[in-house]
C-alpha cells in the first residue's frame, strides 16, 4: 500500500518535471543565499582583520624604549625572567643610490618567517653565521644585484619591496649597531605569574601595534553583516514556505483520491512528511554547492575555492567548514519543515470530500486578510515591547524580527486595499478588469510578494546602513586625520629634534600629546592641542557651546568625545573634573567612532601645567599634499626612521576606502541575488497559478480581447504588484536602517551612526524590482501569447 | 443573409476523421436556429468557428459578407467584441468583477457601452437588486442571466449560445431560455444555439441536426 | 643515554631538509670533534658544555607521587646544537639552545618548549658552580658538583619547582662513558646520575601539588651518533623496588635492531651488558596524535633474571614540540616492580 501510495505521490513529480525542478531549485536557492551570506560574512571578517593589520602593522603588543635603543642585556633580562619576547633591530642602509630597510630578527624566536623560493638556500648555518643571508622580494633582489658588500640574497614573495629580512646578527653588522634592539615583540603565549614589566624594565613602554580604532569600527560592521545574514534567512524562509505550500495545494486532488481509495490519513501524512524531508535534503545539498560557488565568485580570491575543496585551511581563504554545511542543511530542512507544517497539517485534517479548491477568493481570502491585518501590527508592537522589556542586543534583534515579519503580514491587506482603491478610481474597462483580477490573484501571490517585500526592504536597509557607514567613516577619517603626515618619534629627544627640523619645511607642526587619566571614574585620555585652524575647521563637533574653541584655547574649556558625553551626560554647560584641582567646563562634544573609552581635549599649556612629563613624540604635519611623499622620504633618511614611524595619511585613507569598495561589491551582488530569488518566487507562483488562470482569461479572450493584449496585461499586472510592493518596502527599509544604525549599533557599541538617505539608490531599486516582476511574468506572458485557441476553447468545452 | 457557413471542414491534428466535413449553413437576421446532435457530432466546434474562436481547414465563413479566413488574430478578436457575442454552458463570468461590472464588461470592451440599455437589461433579467454581488454568490440561473445580459449589452448581430441551459434545472432553464429569446427578438439579433434537448430545439424557429460532422 | 633528539634544533629552522636517517643524524661530522674511546671523563669540567661537539643534552626525568596519592612524571631537557665547533660572543655565536619541559598526569600531558641563541646569555651551561638554563628555566647546583640540584620550568598552564639530592655515584655508560650506538661504531660520551631523591611542588591548572619521587639525569654529547639506516629508538630508564636500576634501548635499524643495556646495582656499581642481551617487544599500540605508538612493552634481560611488562602511565604523553616524540612515565610489573621513563622517537 505504502509503495503504491508513494508511487502515486512521486508520479506527480515525474509527470511535472518542471514543477519538481522549481521546488528543488527554490529551496536550493534559499539555502544557497543563506550559505553564501554566511561564508561571505566570515570572509569579510577575515579580510577586515587583514586590512586592520595592514593599517596598523601586525596586531599585537610591542615594547619600545622610552628613549634610544633597547640594550641586548634588557632583552636577556626579560627572557631570564620568563617573558616571551622576540627582538627586532630595524634600520636603513644606503646601497648606492637606493636605501634598503633592514629588518633584523632572531629566527629562533620570531613568530613568522617567510617562505623562501629556493629550498636549498635555507641552511641554518648559512643564515645565522657570517656573512648571513638577506631575504628580499625578487624585485628588491634585482635592485641589489650589483651590491658587492651585501650578504647573499634569498628571494621570497612574502615581504614588502625595499625591505631585507635577515638574522639580527647580520643586521647588527650591516647597520653597525652591535648590541642594539629597536623593539621587542611580545609573543602571544606568556606563562602565568610573570614579574611585572615596570619592575623588570622601567625604561620600556608597552604599546599596541594594531590600530584599535579601526578594529573596533569594523567590529560594528561585522555585527551589521550578521544582521544582513539574518534578514537573508528570513527572505529564504518565505520563499521555501511559498514553494512548499504551493506544492501541497497542487496535489490536493491527488491526496483526496488516495484517501478515497483507502489510504489512512496517518500514513498519507507520514509519507508527505518523508517526501518533504527528502526534498529538503536534496535541495539543501544542492544549495550548499550553489552557495559555495556564489560565495567563491563574489570573493575576489577564487583560488580559495580550490584550497577549500582540497581541505587545506588557508587563513582568509574560503573553507568548507562543517559548521557551515550543518547550518546550510539545517536551514533547508528546518525551513522546509516550518514551511511544510501547514501543508502537512492540512493533509492530516483534510476531509475526503470537499468543495473544489479553486480560488474561493473573496470570502476565505478576505477573512485571512483580516487576520493578517491584526497579526501584523501585533508582531510589530511585540518587537517594540521586546526592545523595551528585553532590551540590549537581543531586544534589538527581536525588534528587527517583529518589524520585518509584521510588515510582511501587513502586505496583503495593504495591497488589497490599494488595489480596491485603484479599482474604484479606474475608469477604463481593461484597467478595472486588471485591478479586479489582481485582487483575485493576490492570495496565490502573497508569499512571493512577502519575500519580495523583505528582499527589497533588506536591500534598502542594508544599503542605507552600509552607505551611511562609509560616508561617516570616510568623513571621520577626513576630520580626524586631517594632517598630511603623522610622525612617531622614538624618544622625546628625537621628537624635539624632529620638530626643529620640520618647522621650516612645513606649514604647521601639530604636536599630539596626551596623558592617561581617569575621566568620570573610567580610564581615558586627555589630549593637549595647540590652537590651530586645522582643529577649528575640521574637528567633528556634534554639540558646541558658543565660542567653544576660544574657551579651549584660553584653558577654561574642554571638549569631550561622544562616548563620555552620552555615558555621563556631559553636554556643553556641564563641568568635567580632569584631575585633582583641575576642572573645566565642557564646551563641545565630538564624534569619536570606534573608541570605547572616554577622551577629552584641552589646550596644550593646560595639559602641560597639570600633568608632568607628557611624552612629546607624535606630530601631525600640515603640508601641501603633493609634497608629502617627498618630505616623508627625506624625513626617514635624515633621522633613520623605520617605515612605520612616518604615516602618509593619503595611504591610510586609500587603504580604508579600498576595503569599503570591496564590501560594496559584495553587498551589491548579494542584494541583486536576493532580489533574483524573490523574482524567482514570483515566477513560480505565477506558473502555479497558470492552470487556474485559464478559466479567467478564456472568457475575456472569447469576448474579443487579443492574446497579445492579454499577454501585455499579464506583464503589466506583475509590474504593478512588484512596483506597489517596492513602494511599501521603501519605508520598511528605512525603518530597518534606522533600527540597525540607532538601536543595534548604539546597544552594541555605545555610539550612533548618522543615517544618510540615498534616493537615487531607491530609484535604482524600484527599477530592479520592476525588472524582477517583468522577468517573472515574461514566461507566463509568452505562453499566453502563443497559446493555441484550442487550449482556450477547452475551458468552454463540455463534450470531452 | 447574416451568417454564411460555406463547406467548412475542421480536422483536429492527429484525429482519424474530420470533426466537420464540408458543412454548410445559413442564418438570416432575426432567425433562431437550434443546432442539435450527439456528443462528438461537432456542433460545439461549428459554434466556435462561427464565433471566430477557432480556425477551419477548408471552406469559408462570412458574417454580413465579411470573410473570416483573411482575418488575423486582432481582426477575429474585433469580431468577437462587435457583431458576435457568446453565452456558454458554464456561464464563464469574470469572477473578480461584480454583477454590474460583468454586465457592462463585454460592451465596454467593444467600446459600445450604453448604460441605459445595460440598466434596462439588468431589470429585464431580474438582476436589478444584485449589482454589487460577485458571481460566486449567485445561483446558476442568476449567473446565466448575467451571462446573457453581458452578451446582449453588446447589441450583437449574432448571438452564439452553447448549451446555455445545460447546467440548469428544467424550470430555471426554461425561464432563462424565455428571456434569451425575448431579448433576441427585441434586438433583432440572430441566434445560433447548440443543444442536445429536443424540447428546447422545438422552441426555436429552425433546427439543424449534425451527425458525425455532417448535416443530414 | 642513547642517540636522543639530536637534531631537534636543526629541524626547528625552516626548510632544513633531512636527507637520511631519523632527524638527519647520519651525516658526517665536519670539523666537529669525534667521541674518543680513550677519553676519560673528568668532573666537574664535563658537567659543562662541549661546544666542539655538534650535539649535547642535559636530560632529567622524574617519576613522582603527589600528596594526593596520584602518580606524576616530569621532564626537563636542555639541548645544545652547534652550527660550527666553536663559541663566540653575541648573536654571532653558532651555538643554538632548545629546552623542553613536560608534566604528565594519568590523564593530562602538559608541554612547553623554549629556544635561544648562544653567546648572548639567554641560555647556557657552566660547570662549576653547575648551572644549566634557558630563559627562566634552570637546573642549578646547590652544592659542589651535581649532587644537589634545584630544578624549575614553566609553561602557559603548568610549572614545577623541585629539589634533587643524589643517593649514589655517577654511572658511566658503555665503556667508561664511551657508548656505542651502532655496529658501524657510531658512539657518544654518556654518563648518568640515576639516583636522585626528588621533592617539590607541581603547579597545575587546578592548583599546586606537593610531590616526592625519583629522578634520573642523563648527560650525553656527540657529533654523529646515528647510523644512516637507523630510523628511531625506544629508550627505557627503570628503577626497581629492590634498588636496582636499568638503562636500556633499542635502535630500530633496517639492517637489524641494535639493543644495549646497563644494569645498576643498589650500591651504584654499573655493568654494561653486551649488544643483544636485552630484548624488547611492543605489546600494545595506542593511537597517539594520529599515529600508532607502542605504550606497553615486554622487556627480557635473562642475564639478570628480568622479565617485565612496562606500561605507560598516560598513553597520550606526546611531546607537541617543534620536533614531536613520545616521552612519559611508566610502571613496571613482572619479575621486578617499579617505575621509570620511556622515550620513543621515529613513530
Amino acid at each position: 500500500m505504502i509503495a503504491a501510495a508513494l508511487g502515486a505521490l512521486l508520479s506527480h513529480w515525474r509527470r511535472q518535471p518542471g514543477q519538481f525542478a522549481t521546488l528543488v531549485l527554490g529551496l536550493a536557492l534559499a539555502t544557497a543565499l543563506w550559505s553564501a551570506v554566511q561564508a561571505i560574512n566570515a570572509e569579510a571578517r577575515a579580510s577586515y582583520a587583514r586590512a586592520a593589520a595592514q593599517l596598523g602593522g601586525d596586531a599585537g603588543l610591542v615594547l619600545k624604549a622610552r628613549s634610544g635603543a633597547i640594550p641586548l642585556a634588557t632583552y636577556v633580562a626579560l627572557r631570564r625572567a620568563g617573558w616571551q619576547v622576540s627582538p627586532v633591530l630595524e634600520g636603513r642602509t644606503r646601497i648606492g643610490q637606493t636605501s634598503l630597510r633592514i629588518l633584523g630578527v632572531d629566527g629562533l624566536t620570531y613568530p613568522v618567517m617567510p617562505a623562501s623560493e629556493t629550498t636549498d638556500a635555507t641552511d641554518p648555518a648559512a643564515i645565522l653565521l657570517p656573512p648571513g643571508r638577506l631575504f628580499v622580494t625578487p624585485a628588491t633582489a634585482e635592485a641589489l644585484a650589483n651590491a658587492p658588500d651585501l650578504p647573499p640574497r634569498i628571494t621570497t614573495p612574502d615581504l614588502p619591496e625595499g625591505v631585507a629580512l635577515t638574522d639580527i646578527g647580520t643586521a647588527e653588522r650591516l647597520l653597525a649597531r652591535t648590541g642594539e634592539i629597536t623593539r621587542l615583540l611580545v609573543l602571544p603565549d606568556q606563562p602565568a605569574g610573570l614579574p611585572p614589566l615596570s619592575q623588570l624594565a622601567p625604561d620600556l613602554e608597552l604599546s599596541e601595534t594594531g590600530q584599535g580604532d579601526v578594529a573596533r569600527l569594523t567590529d560594528s560592521f561585522h555585527l551589521n553583516l550578521t544582521a544582513f545574514g539574518l534578514l537573508s534567512f528570513a527572505v529564504g524562509l518565505f520563499i521555501v514556505h511559498g514553494t512548499a505550500g504551493l506544492a501541497f495545494e497542487q496535489r490536493r486532488a491527488m491526496f483526496r483520491t488516495l484517501r478515497a481509495l483507502g489510504l489512512p490519513a496517518r500514513t498519507l501524512t507520514l509519507l508527505v512528511l518523508g517526501e518533504l524531508l527528502a526534498l529538503a535534503l536534496l535541495s539543501g545539498l544542492l544549495g550548499l554547492v550553489l552557495g559555495y560557488f556564489v560565495a567563491a565568485v563574489l570573493l575576489p580570491d577564487v583560488a580559495a575555492t580550490l584550497r577549500g575543496l582540497y581541505g587545506a585551511p588557508v587563513e582568509g581563504g574560503l573553507t568548507l567548514r562543517p559548521a557551515w554545511v550543518a547550518s546550510g542543511l539545517g536551514m533547508a530542512v528546518g525551513g522546509a519543515l516550518l514551511a511544510g507544517v501547514q501543508g502537512v497539517v492540512k493533509v492530516a485534517r483534510m476531509p475526503i470530500l470537499a468543495a473544489p479548491g479553486l480560488l474561493a477568493w473573496s470570502g476565505a481570502a478576505r477573512r485571512g486578510r483580516w487576520r493578517m491585518a491584526l497579526a501584523g501590527p501585533a508582531l510589530m508592537l511585540g518587537g517594540v515591547l521586546a526592545l523595551w522589556q528585553v532590551g540590549g542586543l537581543l531586544g534589538g534583534f527581536m525588534l528587527l524580527g517583529g518589524l520585518m515579519l509584521g510588515a510582511a503580514l501587513l502586505l496583503p491587506p495593504l495591497l488589497a486595499g490599494l488595489l480596491a482603491l485603484g479599482g474604484r478610481c479606474a475608469t477604463g474597462v481593461t484597467g478595472q478588469w486588471l485591478l479586479a483580477d489582481l485582487r483575485a490573484q493576490l492570495p496565490g501571490l502573497t508569499l512571493a510578494l512577502m519575500a519580495l517585500l523583505l528582499a527589497l526592504a533588506t536591500n534598502v536597509g542594508v544599503g542605507t546602513m552600509v552607505s551611511s557607514f562609509r560616508l561617516t567613516f570616510t568623513g571621520w577619517l577626513d576630520q580626524r586625520l586631517t594632517s598630511e603626515l603623522y610622525i612617531y618619534a622614538e624618544s622625546d629627544r628625537q621628537g624635539a629634534a624632529l620638530e626643529d627640523w620640520l618647522r621650516p619645511r612645513t606649514e604647521a607642526v601639530l604636536p599630539i600629546r596626551y596623558a592617561e587619566a581617569e575621566l568620570a571614574g573610567a580610564p581615558g585620555r586627555i589630549y593637549g592641542i595647540v590652537d590651530h585652524a586645522t582643529y577649528r575647521d575640521n574637528w567633528p563637533i556634534i554639540a558646541a557651546a558658543p565660542g567653544g574653541w576660544d574657551r579651549v584655547a584660553d584653558s577654561t574649556g574642554v571638549l569631550v568625545n561622544e562616548q563620555l558625553a552620552r555615558r555621563e551626560g556631559l553636554w556643553p554647560g556641564t563641568t568635567l573634573t580632569l584631575g585633582p584641582g583641575w576642572q573645566a567646563e565642557v564646551v563641545g562634544v565630538y564624534s569619536d567612532y570606534g573608541n570605547p573609552n572616554a577622551q577629552a581635549i584641552v589646550a596644550m599649556p593646560a595639559l602641560l601645567a597639570h600633568v608632568p612629563n607628557v611624552p612629546n613624540r607624535q606630530f601631525g604635519i600640515r603640508i601641501a599634499p603633493e609634497k608629502a611623499p617627498t618630505l616623508a622620504a627625506e624625513l626617514r633618511a635624515a633621522f633613520d626612521l623605520p617605515e612605520t614611524s612616518v604615516v602618509d595619511n593619503a595611504a591610510v585613507k586609500a587603504a580604508s576606502l579600498a576595503i569599503f569598495e570591496k564590501t560594496f561589491v559584495v553587498t551589491a551582488a548579494l542584494n541583486v541575488l536576493t532580489l533574483g530569488v524573490a523574482g524567482f518566487a514570483i515566477l513560480t507562483s505565477l506558473l502555479t497559478l497558470w492552470t487556474m488562470r485559464l478559466p479567467h482569461v478564456a472568457p475575456v479572450w472569447a469576448m474579443g480581447m487579443t492574446r497579445k493584449a492579454l499577454a501585455r496585461i499579464e506583464i503589466l499586472r506583475s509590474l504593478a504588484l512588484a512596483g506597489l510592493t517596492a513602494l511599501l518596502a521603501l519605508p520598511l527599509g528605512l525603518v530597518l536602517a534606522k533600527v540597525l544604525l540607532d538601536v543595534i549599533n548604539v546597544t552594541a557599541f555605545g555610539w550612533q551612526l548618522p543615517m544618510y538617505l540615498f534616493p537615487l539608490d531607491w530609484l535604482r531599486l524600484l527599477a530592479l524590482a520592476l525588472l524582477a516582476g517583468a522577468l517573472a511574468a515574461a514566461l507566463p506572458a509568452t505562453r499566453l501569447r502563443r497559446l493555441p485557441p484550442a487550449d482556450l476553447l477547452k475551458v468552454f468545452a463540455h463534450e470531452r | 443573409m447574416l451568417l454564411d457557413i460555406d463547406k467548412v471542414s475542421r480536422i483536429y491534428p492527429g484525429a482519424e476523421r474530420p470533426v466537420l466535413n464540408h458543412v454548410s449553413l445559413r442564418l438570416d437576421a432575426c432567425e433562431t436556429l437550434a443546432l442539435t446532435g450527439e456528443s462528438g457530432s461537432g456542433k460545439s466546434t461549428l459554434l466556435h468557428l462561427a464565433g471566430a474562436l477557432d480556425h477551419f481547414d477548408a471552406g469559408e465563413i462570412r458574417l454580413d459578407g465579411q470573410a473570416y479566413s483573411p482575418l488575423d488574430d486582432a481582426g477575429r478578436a474585433a469580431l468577437r467584441r462587435g457583431p458576435v457575442a457568446l453565452v456558454f454552458q458554464q456561464f464563464n463570468l469574470v469572477p473578480s468583477l461584480t454583477v454590474a461590472q460583468n454586465l457592462a464588461f463585454h460592451a465596454r470592451l467593444g467600446g459600445r457601452h450604453d448604460p441605459a440599455w445595460t440598466a434596462h437589461l439588468a431589470e429585464r433579467l431580474g438582476l436589478g437588486a444584485l449589482p454589487d454581488r460577485y458571481p460566486e454568490t449567485l445561483s446558476g440561473g442568476q449567473q446565466q442571466r448575467v451571462a446573457i445580459g453581458r452578451a446582449m449589452a453588446l447589441r450583437p448581430r449574432l448571438l452564439l449560445a452553447d448549451e446555455p441551459t445545460g447546467n440548469l434545472d428544467e424550470a430555471t432553464g426554461d425561464a432563462v431560455l424565455d428571456l434569451m429569446l425575448e431579448l433576441v427578438a427585441e434586438t433583432g439579433a440572430a441566434l445560433l444555439l447548440v443543444t442536445h434537448s429536443e424540447r428546447i430545439a422545438a422552441r426555436l424557429s429552425r433546427r439543424v441536426h449534425l451527425t458525425k460532422g455532417d448535416i443530414r | 643515554m642513547n642517540a636522543r633528539l639530536l637534531a631537534l634544533l636543526l629541524l626547528c629552522l625552516p626548510g632544513f631538509a633531512t636527507a637520511q636517517g631519523f632527524a638527519g643524524l647520519g651525516t658526517d661530522a665536519q670539523g666537529f670533534a669525534v667521541p674518543d674511546p680513550a677519553h676519560r671523563l673528568s668532573f666537574p669540567a664535563d658537567h659543562g658544555a662541549h661546544p666542539e661537539f655538534r650535539i649535547e643534552w642535559w636530560y632529567l626525568t622524574a617519576t613522582l607521587t603527589g600528596e594526593d596519592g596520584r602518580d606524576y612524571g616530569i621532564q626537563w631537557t636542555l639541548f645544545r646544537s652547534a652550527l660550527a665547533p666553536y663559541e663566540a660572543e653575541g648573536w654571532a655565536s653558532p651555538q643554538l639552545w632548545m629546552a623542553h619541559a613536560a608534566l604528565t598526569t594519568p590523564d593530562r600531558h602538559f608541554v612547553a618548549e623554549r629556544r635561544a641563541r648562544g653567546g648572548i646569555g639567554q641560555a647556557g651551561v657552566s660547570a662549576e658552580p653547575f648551572l644549566a638554563y634557558l630563559d627562566d628555566w634552570e637546573m642549578r647546583a646547590t652544592a659542589p658538583g651535581i649532587v644537589a640540584l634545584s630544578l624549575s620550568a614553566r609553561g602557559q598552564d603548568f610549572s614545577y619547582a623541585l629539589t634533587l639530592e643524589a643517593q649514589g655515584p655517577l654511572v658511566l655508560q658503555g665503556d667508561q662513558g664511551y657508548s656505542v650506538k651502532s655496529r658501524d661504531g657510531h658512539a657518544s660520551h654518556y654518563y648518568s646520575q640515576p639516583a636522585y631523591d626528588v621533592t617539590g611542588t607541581l603547579t597545575l591548572p587546578d592548583g599546586p601539588v606537593r610531590v616526592t619521587g625519583q629522578g634520573w639525569l642523563d648527560r650525553e654529547w656527540s657529533s654523529q651518533p646515528l647510523s644512516g639506516t637507523q630510523s628511531g629508538w625506544d629508550w627505557f630508564s627503570l628503577s626497581f623496588e629492590g634498588g636496582e636500576k636499568m638503562m636500556g634501548f633499542r635502535l630500530r635499524d633496517t639492517a637489524g635492531d641494535f639493543t644495549a643495556a646497563t644494569w645498576i646495582s643498589p650500591d651504584g656499581s654499573a655493568e654494561a651488558l653486551p649488544e643483544g642481551a636485552l630484548s624488547v617487544e611492543p605489546l600494545t599500540t595506542s593511537q597517539v596524535a594520529g599515529r600508532g605508538v607502542p605504550t606497553r612493552w615486554r622487556l627480557d634481560l635473562p642475564a639478570k633474571g628480568l622479565s617485565v611488562d612496562v606500561t605507560a602511565l598516560n598513553p597520550q604523553a606526546w611531546m607537541t614540540t617543534s620536533f614531536p616524540y613520545w616521552e612519559g612515565p611508566v610502571t613496571i610489573t613482572g619479575s621486578h616492580a617499579g617505575k621509570g621513563y620511556l622515550e620513543m622517537t621515529g613513530y
